[in-house]
């Protein structure tokens, strides 16, 4: 059974639609990628599967809950990293996790997360105290903290330096290996090559392929993610 | 729902007490108003220009409306529009809580500050300066919560109708020295126009202070005055649910 069902899902700012009638299924335990240009509609697809904004057409199914009517028992069963977000800068983060974790039925313990994440020592920091890549972590600690079977990162790696890129890869795999479904929208070519069992590739919000990686790069007969990339979506700025 | 409220209430209060200019300036600054004016010689007896009412007396009351206005129209919308531009209340919306539990705990805190700047006052101005506890203690507390609800009423609106923080900031500010000015802060309501007065008794903070300082001098609170910060509670705060955006544009 598909843990994601996308049918036709629309979205539309303004006259304009962002997401133009995709479909797609993740199964469990997928590391599912959603890969594209800026402004191809990645993070509006996300949200509305998320619940986060309302779709203007299509059917969604997280779950088999429809994320605008059953959106309060389905944010119980997943776990969001949004791009682009903030907490309080006097929150100390063991707080944020304390807090968090609070919200959801069965929290996993959030010390744990601390150091699996490498935030022990910054346990008593306040936000506004972190660097980039350990508001980055945190981010992410927060997102598995209410123990989902569903987690989805966006820009999951902005941030990290190369070491730190390549650890959270490691956990994040570890995170699929225990049976919860991933999705990553993300326009690294590295980390969906390194992370992800398929890919759909957004272009002015559409699918303009999805596969594996490694199928990507047949289907156009390219060297490489990156040229079937360029060759999927274009040159453009 | 309850289990998220009490905690984000709790850590709410913490964040609070953390921001020591806030503290400084809701505990500190109506305390500090009436200890400086109170050094000023004879101003505890009835001062003629403040239509016969002792000095002490009059900026007691001053204190604590000039603090609840800071509180509503100040402090107020610049947080919420911050949790607001912040993603705050975005990234809570991806949880079980609703934004919605984080907005309420929120205003739980800041009546909870109001009550006790004002608990501070009355206890301060009556061991320091000999001005009697409110005289009809019933009314003076149906005052207040009048006061702080259409106050925090009117602040909710200007949150929901700023895109920014920075326009929730300007918007607040005018708005403050408005209510300031025909609430008669600047310039006693005594000394007033007629006309100005009466537009004076319209405004939330007007009424308030009418309202808080009859109570403290033990006349009853006329029911106009309790009747317009009702209406402004319901007023502004039927419009600030109606337009309050959880995300920035």
């Amino acid at each position: 059974m598909a843990v994601i069902e996308v049918e036709g899902l629309t979205k539309r700012y303004k006259g304009q639609a962002v997401v133009d009638r995709i479909s797609f299924r993740v199964g469990q335990g997928e590391i599912f990628g959603l890969l594209g240009p800026n402004g191809a509609g990645k993070t509006a697809a996300v949200e509305c599967i998320e619940g986060l904004r309302q779709r203007d057409g299509g059917q969604v199914r997280v779950l088999g809950l429809d994320p605008e009517t059953q959106g309060h028992k389905l944010r119980q069963r997943i776990g969001v990293q949004l791009q682009e977000s903030q907490l309080q800068d006097k929150l100390k983060v063991r707080e944020a996790l304390d807090l968090y974790a609070s919200f959801y039925p069965r929290p996993a313990d959030w010390r744990d997360l601390l150091n699996r994440w490498g935030l022990a020592g910054k346990s008593g920091a306040a936000f506004g105290n972190l660097s980039g890549g350990q508001k980055q972590r945190l981010f992410i600690a927060l997102a598995l903290v209410g123990n989902p079977e569903v987690v989805f990162l966006d820009e999951l790696t902005s941030g990290l330096d190369l070491g730190a890129r390549r650890a959270t890869w490691d956990l994040i795999r570890q995170v699929r290996d225990s049976g919860v479904t991933v999705v990553l929208v993300s326009h690294f070519m590295d980390e969906v090559e390194e992370l992800c069992d398929r890919v759909a590739i957004l272009k002015q919000g559409r699918i303009a392929a999805l596969d594996s990686p490694a199928g990507l790069v047949d289907m156009v007969g390219a060297r490489s993610l990156d040229n079937a990339y360029i060759t999927l979506t274009g040159r453009t700025l | 729902m309850s289990n998220g409220f009490v905690k984000l209430a709790l850590v709410e209060t913490r964040l609070f007490l953390r921001d020591k200019l806030a503290l400084i300036g809701v505990f500190g600054f109506p305390v500090g108003l009436v200890i400086g004016f109170s050094q000023i010689p004879g101003f505890g007896k009835p001062q003629a220009s403040l239509g016969g009412e002792p000095g002490t007396e009059y900026v007691a009351a001053l204190g604590v409306a000039i603090c609840l206005a800071a509180i509503a129209l100040q402090g107020l919308p610049a947080v919420i529009a911050q949790y607001r531009e912040r993603g705050i209340l975005r990234r809570l919306g991806v949880t079980p809580v609703r934004p919605l539990t984080l907005l309420t705990a929120k205003l739980s805190v800041w009546v909870a500050v109001a009550v006790v700047s004002t608990a501070i006052v009355v206890v301060v101005s009556r061991l320091a300066f000999h001005v009697p506890l409110p005289t009809e203690p019933g009314w003076f507390m149906v005052s207040l919560a009048f006061a702080i609800a259409s106050l925090i009423a009117l602040g909710m609106l200007v949150t929901a109708v700023s895109p920014t923080v920075r326009g929730a900031g300007g918007l607040g500010m005018v708005l403050w020295f408005a209510n300031m000015f025909l609430a008669g802060v600047w310039v006693p309501a005594s000394q007033m126009s007629p006309g100005l007065r009466k537009i004076g008794n319209l405004t939330p903070l007007g009424s308030a202070l009418h309202a808080l300082r009859d109570s403290w001098q033990g006349i009853d609170p006329r029911l106009e005055y309790l009747g317009i910060m009702a209406a402004w509670a319901m007023i502004a705060g039927g419009l600030a649910a109606r337009f309050f955006r959880w995300d920035k544009v």
